[in-house]
Parts: C-alpha cells; sequence; structure tokens
C-alpha cells in the first residue's frame, strides 16, 4: 500500500514532469543537432565534445564581459552596465554556438574534405575538447576544474500566473528550453517539408543519385554537420547556464546518450524528443525515489537507482521498439 | 608551399604555447617547499578544496613561503592522485598534502617511498589493523559535530517543518555529514523531516552542479525549505536551485555566504585551511608529528558561521539554542551519532 502510494505519488507530481523536461532539454538540442549531421551521411559522435566546448566558450565570453575588477585586472567592458550586462549571458549562448560549429568544422573536414574515418574523428574531438576546455580553464581561472560563477539566463518568472499546476508545467522554464522546442518543431519542418531536408536526406541515404541530379554531397554535409555543431554548441551553452558556471566535463556523457536517443527516436526530430524525455524521466525518477516517504523505497540502494535509465536504453534498444534503421550511407565517405 | 608555411607557424605557435604552459617558476631556495595535490571538485569549488588552499595563501602571507615554493595538483582521475604525490615527493618539496579520503592508499605507498618527506592527508581513513606511517599526518575531522549544530538551525528556521539534505558520493565519510545534520535537526525539533539525497556512488558526485541543482529542485518542490549539502562542487547546483526558488541552503566546510547571497542561511565549517596551515607551520619549524590528530567541536575544527551576512536569516533565540546544544557536545552531555 506504502509503496504503491509513493509511486504513484511520483507518477503524478508535477516536478515530475517538469525535472523530466529540464533534464531533457539539453539531451534533445544534442540530438536533433546529430540529427542533421547522420541525416546527411556522417556520424556525429563528437557531439560530447562540441558540448563541451559550447559549455566552456560561453561562461568563458560571459566572464570576459561582465567579471568584477580583481588586483590589476580591469572590469570586464559590461560590468555594472545596467543596459548592457543582462545581456552579456546570451552573447554568451552565441558564442556557445559560435565554439559548436567551428569544432563541427574541424569534424567536416576531417570526414567529409578528407573523407577520414567519421568515429576516430569524433572521438579525437571529443578527447581533445576533454583537454582544451581545462587548460583554457586553467589559463583563464587558474583551477582545471571550476570557473568561478557568472551571470546566467534564469528561468522565467511571471508572477503568480506560474502557481497553478498548468503554470507549474508550462511554464517558469529557461528562455533555451522554449527555443528548444521551436528548433523542435523548425528541424521537423526543414527536414521532411523543405526542399533543403529532401536534399539533405538524399545525401545521406544516396549520394551516388543525388550527386548525379547536381546536388553537391560535400555542400549538404558541410551544412549538416555545421548545423549539428550549431545544436550541440547551444546544447553546451544550456548547461553552462542551468548552473552559471563551467567545470570540468560538465557533459559527464550526455552527448552519447543524445546519440543514443537520436538512434532510439528513429532518427526523426519528435523520435528523439520521445527518447530524450524517457531518458530524463529515468533520471528524475531517481532522484524522487530517494526522497521518497515509505522506507522500502528509500531502502533501494543507490546503485540500483543510478542504473534505472542504462537498464531502460537497454530495454528499450533490445526490442520494445523495432528495429531502428540508419540512413542507409551514414559513415561511409563519399568518392566521386 | 604556402600550406606547408602555415603548418610550420601552427606548430611554432604550438610549441611556443606548450613552452609557456611548462616554463619552469623560478623559487627562491631558503624556504621550505610545499605540494598539494586536490581532491575531486578541484580548485575553485568554493568548498572543502578551496578550504585547502587557503592555508597555501595563510602560509604565503604569516610564513613567507612564496607562492613560487607550493604547487598544486588536480588529478583528473583516481591514478593521477598516487602520481601526483609521488611526482611532487620525487620533486624534493619538504610536504606533501593530499587532500580527501581517496589519498588514504596513496599516502600510505608514497609515505614508505620516501620516508624523508612529510605528508599530511586530509580526512585519512584510519583502517583498524593498518599502521600510519610516522612520516603521516592524519587530518581528521568529527563532521557529524558541525553538521549537528546546522542541523538544528535548519529545523529551528524552517516554516515548513520540513529540511533537505544532499550528499556527494554516498559513503561513510559523508553519511557523518548526514547523520549529525538529522540528529540536529530532531534534537532541536522532533517532529522535523529530513529528506535525504546522494548525487552518487562515484567521485564524480562531488562535482556534478547539474546534478546538485536537479535535487535541491526535487527536494524544494517537496516541502523541504532550507537544503544543507556536503557534496564539493554539487552543492553550487543546489545554490542555483535555492536562488531560482527563493529558499535557502546551507554551505559546508568553508563560509559559502558569498556564492548564493541573501539564500545561505549558514555554513558549516570544517576547518581544513586552519589544520593544513599548522601542518606547514610545523614542518617549517621542524616540530611536525605523524600520526592521527582529530578535530571536532572542542578544538574549533567543526563549526558554523553567524555573522553578519546571515545575522538577519537567523533568531537570536535559534544561536542560544544551538550555543547550548554546542557547550553540551563539548561536555559530552550530547554524542552526536556519526552513522
Amino acid at each position: 500500500m506504502g509503496v504503491a502510494h509513493d509511486l504513484w505519488n511520483i507518477l503524478w507530481d508535477i516536478e515530475t514532469a517538469t525535472g523530466m523536461v529540464r533534464l531533457s532539454i539539453p539531451l534533445l538540442l544534442a540530438a536533433l543537432g546529430g540529427l542533421f549531421s547522420e541525416r546527411s551521411g556522417v556520424v556525429n559522435i563528437a557531439l560530447e565534445g562540441i558540448m563541451l566546448n559550447g559549455a566552456f566558450a560561453t561562461v568563458a565570453v560571459t566572464h570576459a564581459l561582465t567579471h568584477p575588477a580583481v588586483g590589476a585586472l580591469p572590469a570586464g567592458p559590461w560590468a555594472g552596465d545596467a543596459a548592457l550586462a543582462p545581456l552579456a549571458p546570451w552573447v554568451g549562448v552565441a558564442a556557445g554556438i559560435l565554439a559548436g560549429v567551428l569544432t563541427a568544422l574541424v569534424h567536416a573536414l576531417v570526414t567529409v574534405t578528407a573523407k577520414a574515418d567519421q568515429i576516430v574523428s569524433g572521438v579525437g574531438i571529443n578527447l581533445l575538447a576533454v583537454g582544451t576546455t581545462q587548460f583554457l580553464c586553467f589559463r583563464l581561472f587558474q583551477s582545471t576544474s571550476n570557473s568561478p560563477t557568472v551571470p546566467s539566463i534564469g528561468p522565467l518568472d511571471l508572477g503568480p500566473i506560474q502557481d497553478g499546476a498548468w503554470g507549474r508545467l508550462l511554464l517558469g522554464y529557461s528562455p533555451l528550453a522554449y527555443l528548444a522546442f521551436g528548433v523542435l518543431l523548425a528541424a521537423h519542418l526543414v527536414l521532411f517539408h523543405t526542399t533543403f531536408g529532401l536534399r539533405l536526406r538524399a545525401v545521406g541515404e544516396h549520394p551516388r543519385a543525388a550527386d548525379t541530379l547536381g546536388v553537391s554531397v560535400a555542400g549538404f554535409r558541410y551544412a549538416g554537420v555545421l548545423i549539428s555543431g550549431g545544436l550541440a554548441g547551444l546544447a553546451g551553452a544550456y548547461l553552462a547556464s542551468d548552473v552559471a558556471q563551467f567545470t570540468q566535463n560538465m557533459t559527464a556523457g550526455k552527448g552519447y546518450i543524445a546519440l543514443a536517443a537520436m538512434i532510439l527516436g528513429k532518427w526523426t526530430p519528435f523520435g528523439a524528443l520521445g527518447a530524450c524525455f524517457l531518458f530524463a524521466f529515468a533520471q528524475k525518477f531517481q532522484f524522487a525515489l530517494r526522497g521518497a516517504p515509505s522506507p522500502s523505497l528509500q531502502a533501494i540502494p543507490s546503485q540500483f537507482t543510478d542504473m534505472i535509465p542504462y537498464l531502460l536504453t537497454i530495454l528499450v534498444l533490445a526490442g520494445l521498439v523495432g528495429r531502428a534503421k540508419a540512413p542507409a550511407a551514414l559513415g561511409k565517405p563519399y568518392e566521386e | 608551399m604556402k600550406t606547408r608555411l602555415t603548418a610550420i607557424l601552427a606548430l611554432a605557435a604550438l610549441a611556443a604555447l606548450i613552452a609557456g604552459a611548462l616554463a619552469p617558476v623560478a623559487r627562491a631556495e631558503s624556504s621550505i617547499r610545499v605540494g598539494m595535490v586536490f581532491d575531486v571538485g578541484g580548485r575553485g569549488d568554493k568548498s572543502f578544496n578551496d578550504a585547502a588552499y587557503r592555508a597555501l595563501e595563510r602560509a604565503e602571507k604569516d610564513l613567507g613561503i612564496p607562492m613560487a615554493n607550493m604547487k598544486y595538483i588536480e588529478p583528473t582521475q583516481t591514478a593521477d592522485r598516487e602520481t601526483g604525490m609521488r611526482n611532487l615527493a620525487e620533486a624534493g618539496y619538504d610536504v606533501v598534502i593530499g587532500v580527501g579520503f581517496l589519498f588514504t592508499e596513496a599516502v600510505n605507498a608514497v609515505a614508505k617511498e620516501f620516508p624523508d618527506t612529510k605528508f599530511a592527508c586530509v580526512d585519512y581513513d584510519i583502517q583498524a589493523g593498518k599502521e600510519i606511517p610516522a612520516n603521516v599526518s592524519a587530518l581528521k575531522f568529527r563532521e557529524e559535530e558541525g553538521a549537528f549544530l546546522v542541523g538544528a538551525i535548519a529545523a529551528l528556521t524552517s516554516k515548513t517543518g520540513k529540511v533537505g539534505f544532499v550528499g556527494g558520493m554516498d559513503i561513510p565519510l559523508i553519511h557523518r555529514f548526514q547523520a549529525g545534520y538529522t540528529a540536529g535537526a530532531k534534537a532541536a525539533r522532533p517532529d522535523a523531516g529530513v529528506l535525504v539525497n546522494y548525487a552518487g556512488v562515484t567521485p564524480d558526485a562531488f562535482k556534478d552542479p547539474t546534478k546538485g541543482k536537479e535535487l535541491g529542485l526535487t527536494q524544494y518542490s517537496s516541502g523541504a525549505d532550507i537544503i544543507f549539502h556536503a557534496s564539493g562542487s554539487t552543492g553550487l547546483g543546489v545554490f542555483q536551485a535555492a536562488k531560482e526558488k527563493g529558499l535557502l541552503a546551507i554551505g559546508v566546510d568553508s563560509d559559502q555566504a558569498g556564492e548564493a547571497p541573501g539564500h545561505i542561511l549558514t555554513s558549516m565549517l570544517k576547518r581544513v585551511d586552519v589544520t593544513v596551515f599548522e601542518v606547514i607551520k610545523e614542518v617549517k619549524a621542524g616540530t611536525f608529528k605523524g600520526g592521527p590528530h582529530v578535530f571536532g567541536l572542542k578544538e574549533d575544527g567543526v563549526g558554523y558561521v553567524y555573522d553578519d551576512a546571515n545575522k538577519s536569516l537567523i533568531a537570536a533565540e535559534t544561536i542560544a539554542q544551538v550555543e547550548a546544544f554546542k557547550a553540551k557536545i563539548i561536555a559530552g552531555e550530547i554524542k552526536v551519532p556519526n552513522q
């Protein structure tokens, strides 16, 4: 009775739903990024590193603009400026996106122009990002582990309208979360309802045919990978903005989880959304379980609750959703 | 030709960068040299590690040891901890300090290899039947005593009667904080509810602010209005949650009031800064003594913050009651559970 009642309470708690949405945002943005790259035929395992670079760039730029004077170092140009200072976190987010695009450019150069192995390039970028961000973090902040706290984009505050059940469910997220859902819609429309999307998918399914019809395979693959970088960079910016700082390797595997979500969602935007919700729900459920009132739920070892998300992933991948079919030319460099 | 030139220029720039990073720092030979290897979370965690770093800053100021003679390493992986300590010992540092219980095995191993070097390990894990090497100072704290006091402050200040605890890694060391906090809350207010979450079961649980924030939001929405964290930089996420919800949090190890002004009810102090400084002072004076050193309320090794920054958040009667608890703990009338 107690246990069932507790579980019911957790499932129906609005906080479970809002927490799920919050946790799913970085995964969703990165998964949508991965979608554009993979639909064009380029495996993008580099999402993890791109996110990390995006997170760092966001914090570094926001800090540069707004930090207070320390010793001989003068304050940032926008520090204390009532008009400009609130814009700094947004400039930071833009920098995160830019850093993502630049990192993805490396991936595109290596895999599309140089036609090298896409997995190797991705792993290389991920390892490089861990090192680079630590190195730069130490150079800027004398710590390889943490940046100072920087101004960030907080959640929406619309007053009492947020207090009701629907208000709590739909309002009160970071503006970046609403942006993410906008990106989701845009990704669906672009991929499946525009000429650009059709050509991008054609290049990923049958590049020879696309080439014969005069579609630039390399051009569309560059576009796919760079869009992917921008979105993964935005995902990193969201992570940094969420906690208002950079910490060493703060993506902690979220890039890989996003990639799994994209595959689980069968390479479609709304499928990816469902998968991201599933992963985020598992995580939030685990948090709520630890705080449950009934002792038998609390007695569940945290090691067990920690594995719930991974267990779910394996179960779902093992057959609950049928076979996921990748773009036919995924992972294959195109030789003209 | 042009591409080759670009490549050479790029390589040269890279080489310059690396050379700059590795350039040896000139050091004064006269003074002693201090090496420190940080715990998970690293410098800038505003908590445990930064408390240890403050000992170095104080050693520069009060003992005149130039910063150039003090080196610190932030390891990224478990294996790097022992390597870091060995490297510092090999380089001839007079005292090498490992910050955190994770260094226990490493310091045991390295201390035997370098019997002339002095070592200190914060939160050293004393195991029955295992001898502490003579050149190791094992710094231990009775965290539960400090946690008891902030637990009492939390319960007496809470409007909902529910308070939260966010721990880092799920291990006995952090259980001591939880046990003391819960006991303190219940002692001050028998009907107080305490919500408990741990961020994980690996050392990474001490450096995950994203998770800390979500755990904080979970507890706040379950009715807790004050959360105490003992979780390294993960706790910075708890503070973010407190800011967003307009509620209160309690810092740990260092005075963390500056991290979320107006939202930090108090901080449980663990004077890693003082104890590590004392070790450096002893090494300099030649009075270093190995073995276990345990610090509790009586030794002023743990405590809580009550100053101008949080005076308006805590009622005077609360402080009176907490001071009474403190006196009883020091007198041995209250035994604080540690697990």
